[in-house]
């Protein structure tokens, strides 16, 4: 039996009179893939980001290993081992590539500014190992050569997979893939599935994943939760859940129905 | 709407806009009359008898119409021709109305005297025309330079040499009097005390053409050759020496002038570090000036309300010191605030300082609007930096130091995080930075600066007023990094020269300098939005000399393969 890495329990969280999760609960194991899905709006970007910490849930509890992780600042969720990258790219965008990877390192760089004004052989040798591992990540999401390019320059595929690259950076054991294929072609969603499966065995991580391809999710996931206007309607393997008659009928009139029913 | 014929219809369009270009230049001309500038430069002589700025600014005006208008399609000496005639007609038009009606109550600076210069002279039935046809000619002559642009690149360096030569000539001047022999012989040639002489100006023109001419002859190639980053380079090191050098030969007066634009390079410097890397929008800076100088006073003024009589030396860390501890103070009531808010809530703070230091609470120790007075100048063994000249060295290196640690900083982990934070402030939090951490280091370094800035100026002043610590000084700070180049060091510099230098240096036209001081700010954000020196893309990858990885990079210039 596997050990529960992350474990999501009876979350709750509404904006102002709007419910966007109500009771939210699933596990997720330590080295799965599990993908979280659901219509647009069902709340799956929420569950990120109560997690994150991001949002402070209003009601249930976030728990990471054996440590209860709601309420701490995003900046201790990041140092306990849990990283993420967004639905909408969000690189920061005036620096390079490389830059962006080095400030992913930022928790693992133990020099200060002072060390950093006198040029200490500490700091130095720190910056070299962090620029050392930098160029391996860069070589590892695909972008060597391009390291020195604004962020805002890359094409899209390649912020996609810088965006990847900085969660890494902070050497998680938990990675949140906010739909990493949004807006790619079939071509480009199944390069990214290998990529991602490519993570995933390199550095021995956990993977939260947010899909709205059925494809990608029905291939890749150990397991899958999904939503529907803020609750779990449904949970189990992905077999499983394709079958369920309320996930059926959540995504009946979309344009994901047709994936979902078994051809 | 009735077709007259296509060739027609296509020339009037023509004409229609050579004529709107021309008169755009005009109302140009018409504004400075009205407001009193042109009367203004029309009192300083560029060449004695010949030349006076006014006249000069009214002819480049219409050169500038006639080499606009004339695109080239067409007849383009006639375009010029009316380019410049139109650029003069309101000038034209408006010495006419003078004549007829008596416009002074209204606009004030309607005076005889511009009648008499927009008359050059002359009876009122000769004047019109030959207005007009000087405005014909400098339009004829700006078409002419803009259809050979060869010849124009050839005389612009005399020309702006002679401009540059005639509108500082105070201040040349006063650097070259207090030399003898050649060059007291070379100042009595060009120069009388109204302006260059005829004969100087055509011998500037001449020589610097000439020279012009040789040098670029010798040099065009190679640097037409390099690389721009390293002819930057080039001309920051040419910056560099002549800033250095010319304080040390040119005299109190540009000493003064290049301290005030180190003491704000020092503020740029900091504030840089807030606003252009850690993206904290901050318009109360000024509080740190004004901590950094109030402590100076305090601990070395030789006044009843001082605490002690340090030693300047011993009284700038502590300056320094406590500039941090406002700053880092200062930031913790905005660390949750953003964007626009913060610019109010930190302009709200700094006003706080300057409250406290004219409140009668405060007056007892600070001396509330009288201020604190006889500071000492400082020591060094048994000199006194008591010269501007002197005053400026100390600044420089406050300045160089300054440079240093930022440069270091913007580099280091800490800079980084300060560029995420600026990006996206939730992102770089879930990515393990602490932002309160983060956000008062910015105001607390960015504060050391700002409070090094004041304890100069404490000693520069020897004494320190309530009244020196404006909202302006925040402004004028945020305004030169923003017209550098936000983020970028050199462009602090920059921006300093441009914002702070240059109004100094035309003091003589008082406030009128603000004038061209708010029309270049809006003409830059207009033309060069990223500012004059933007930061340069920081190369790390290819850092340490990795050839495949350099080969990889040449492969991969196009856009990659996706
Ligand atoms: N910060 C917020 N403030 C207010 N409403 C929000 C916020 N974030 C999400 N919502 C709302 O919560 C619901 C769920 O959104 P989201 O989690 O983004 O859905 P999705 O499943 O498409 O990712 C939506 O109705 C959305 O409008
Ligand atoms: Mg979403």
């Amino acid at each position: 039996m596997r050990k529960t890495l992350l474990s999501v329990c009876n979350v709750g969280m509404r904006f102002g009179g709007l419910v966007a999760l109500s009771d939210v609960s699933f596990d997720v194991q330590e080295g799965s893939i599990h993908s979280v899905i659901g219509p647009n709006g069902a709340g799956k970007t929420t569950v990120f980001n109560c997690i994150t910490q991001n949002l402070r849930p209003t009601s249930g509890e976030v728990w990471f290993g054996d440590e209860r992780i709601d309420g701490l600042k995003p900046d201790g969720v990041a140092a306990r081992g849990i990283s993420r990258t967004y639905q909408n790219i969000r690189l920061f965008r005036n620096i390079t590539a490389i830059e962006n990877l080095l400030v992913g390192m930022h928790l693992h760089l133990r020099s200060n500014w002072w060390g950093a004004v006198l040029n200490t052989p500490f700091t130095r040798a720190d910056e070299r190992a962090a620029h050392d591992e930098a160029l391996e990540l860069l070589q590892f999401v695909g972008l060597r050569g391009r390291g020195d390019v604004l962020a805002r320059n890359l094409a899209y595929g390649e912020q996609r997979r810088l965006e990847i690259g900085r969660a890494l950076a902070t050497r998680p054991r938990l990675l949140l893939l906010d739909e990493p294929t949004a807006g790619m072609n079939p071509r480009e969603t199944s390069e990214m599935m290998a990529f991602v499966e490519r993570v995933r065995a390199r550095y021995e991580i956990t993977l939260l994943l947010i899909e709205h391809q059925m494809r990608v999710v029905m291939s890749m996931s150990d397991r899958v939760t999904v939503l529907d206007h803020g609750t779990k309607i449904a949970e189990g393997r992905p077999a499983e859940v394709q079958r369920d008659p309320a996930v059926i009928a959540a995504y009946l009139g979309t344009a994901a129905a047709a994936h979902a029913v078994p051809a | 709407m009735r077709r007259i014929g296509i060739g027609r219809t296509g020339a009037w369009v023509t004409w229609r806009r050579t004529a709107l270009v021309g008169l755009a230049f005009g109302a140009g001309a018409l504004h400075l009359a009205a407001v009193g500038v042109l009367l203004m430069l029309h009192q300083r002589w560029i060449v004695i008898d010949t030349l006076s700025l006014g006249q000069a600014t009214v002819l480049l005006l219409a050169a500038g119409a006639g080499a606009m208008a004339a695109r080239g399609d067409g007849s383009r000496w006639l375009q010029g021709a009316l380019g410049g005639v139109c650029a003069v007609l309101p000038l034209a038009l408006l010495s006419r109305a003078m004549d007829a009606l008596t416009l002074q109550p209204i606009f004030i600076a309607l005076s005889p005297d511009l009648q008499a210069m927009l008359t050059l002279g002359l009876p009122p039935a000769a004047a019109t025309p030959a207005l007009l046809a000087l405005g014909a000619v400098a339009g004829l002559v700006g078409a002419g330079l803009r259809a050979a642009p060869r010849l124009s690149r050839a005389l612009l360096p005399g020309a702006v040499a002679v401009l540059v030569a005639g509108v500082f000539q105070e201040l040349i001047q006063l650097m070259l009097q207090q030399y003898e022999g050649p060059i007291g012989a070379v100042r009595d040639f060009v120069y009388t005390w109204e302006g260059l002489t005829q004969e100087g100006a055509i011998t500037v023109f001449l020589v610097v053409t000439l020279l012009a001419q040789l040098f670029g002859r010798a040099t065009q190639g190679r640097v037409a050759a390099m690389e721009p980053a390293r002819r930057r380079q080039i001309w920051a090191g040419i910056a560099l020496a002549v800033i250095v050098v010319l304080p040390a030969v040119a005299g109190s007066y540009i000493g003064q002038v290049l301290m005030l634009v180190g003491l704000y390079i020092l503020m740029g410097i900091g504030l840089n570090l807030e606003v252009g890397l850690a993206g904290l929008l901050d318009l109360g800076f000024v509080a740190f000036f004004a901590v950094g100088a109030y402590t100076t006073a305090l601990l070395t003024a030789d006044a009843p309300n001082a605490l002690m009589h340090l030693p300047y030396w011993a009284a700038m860390p502590v300056s320094v010191l406590l500039a941090v501890c406002v700053g880092v103070l200062f930031g913790l009531p905005v660390l949750g605030v953003r964007g626009d808010y913060l610019a109010v809530a930190t302009m709200g703070l700094g006003e706080i300082v300057r409250v406290i230091v004219l409140s009668d609470f405060g007056a007892p120790l600070l001396g509330g609007a009288q201020g604190v007075l006889h500071i000492p100048k400082p020591q060094l063994g048994s000199y006194t930096l008591s010269s501007p000249v002197a005053l400026f060295y100390l600044t420089l290196v406050a300045a160089a130091i300054a440079a240093f640690i930022a440069w270091r900083l913007e580099n280091s982990r800490l800079g980084r995080a300060w560029m995420a934070l600026r990006d996206d402030e939730d992102v770089a939090q879930a990515l393990g930075i602490n932002l309160v951490r983060s956000k008062l280091l910015a105001y607390g370094l960015g504060a050391a600066f700002a409070g090094l800035a004041g304890s100069i100026f404490a000693t520069m002043l020897s004494s320190v007023y309530p009244s020196s610590f404006q909202l302006l000084i925040s402004i004028n700070v945020l305004a030169l990094i923003i017209v550098g180049g936000m983020g970028s060091l050199p462009g602090v510099i920059l921006g300093s020269v441009v914002l702070i230098g240059l109004p100094e240096l035309l003091r003589e036209f008082g406030e009128y300098r603000y004038l061209f001081y708010g029309a270049v700010l809006v003409v830059m954000m207009r033309l060069r939005p990223e500012g004059l020196w933007p930061s340069d893309v920081r190369q790390r990858e290819l850092h340490a000399g990795d050839e495949t990885a350099a080969l990889d990079a040449g492969a991969d210039l196009l856009p990659a393969r996706e």
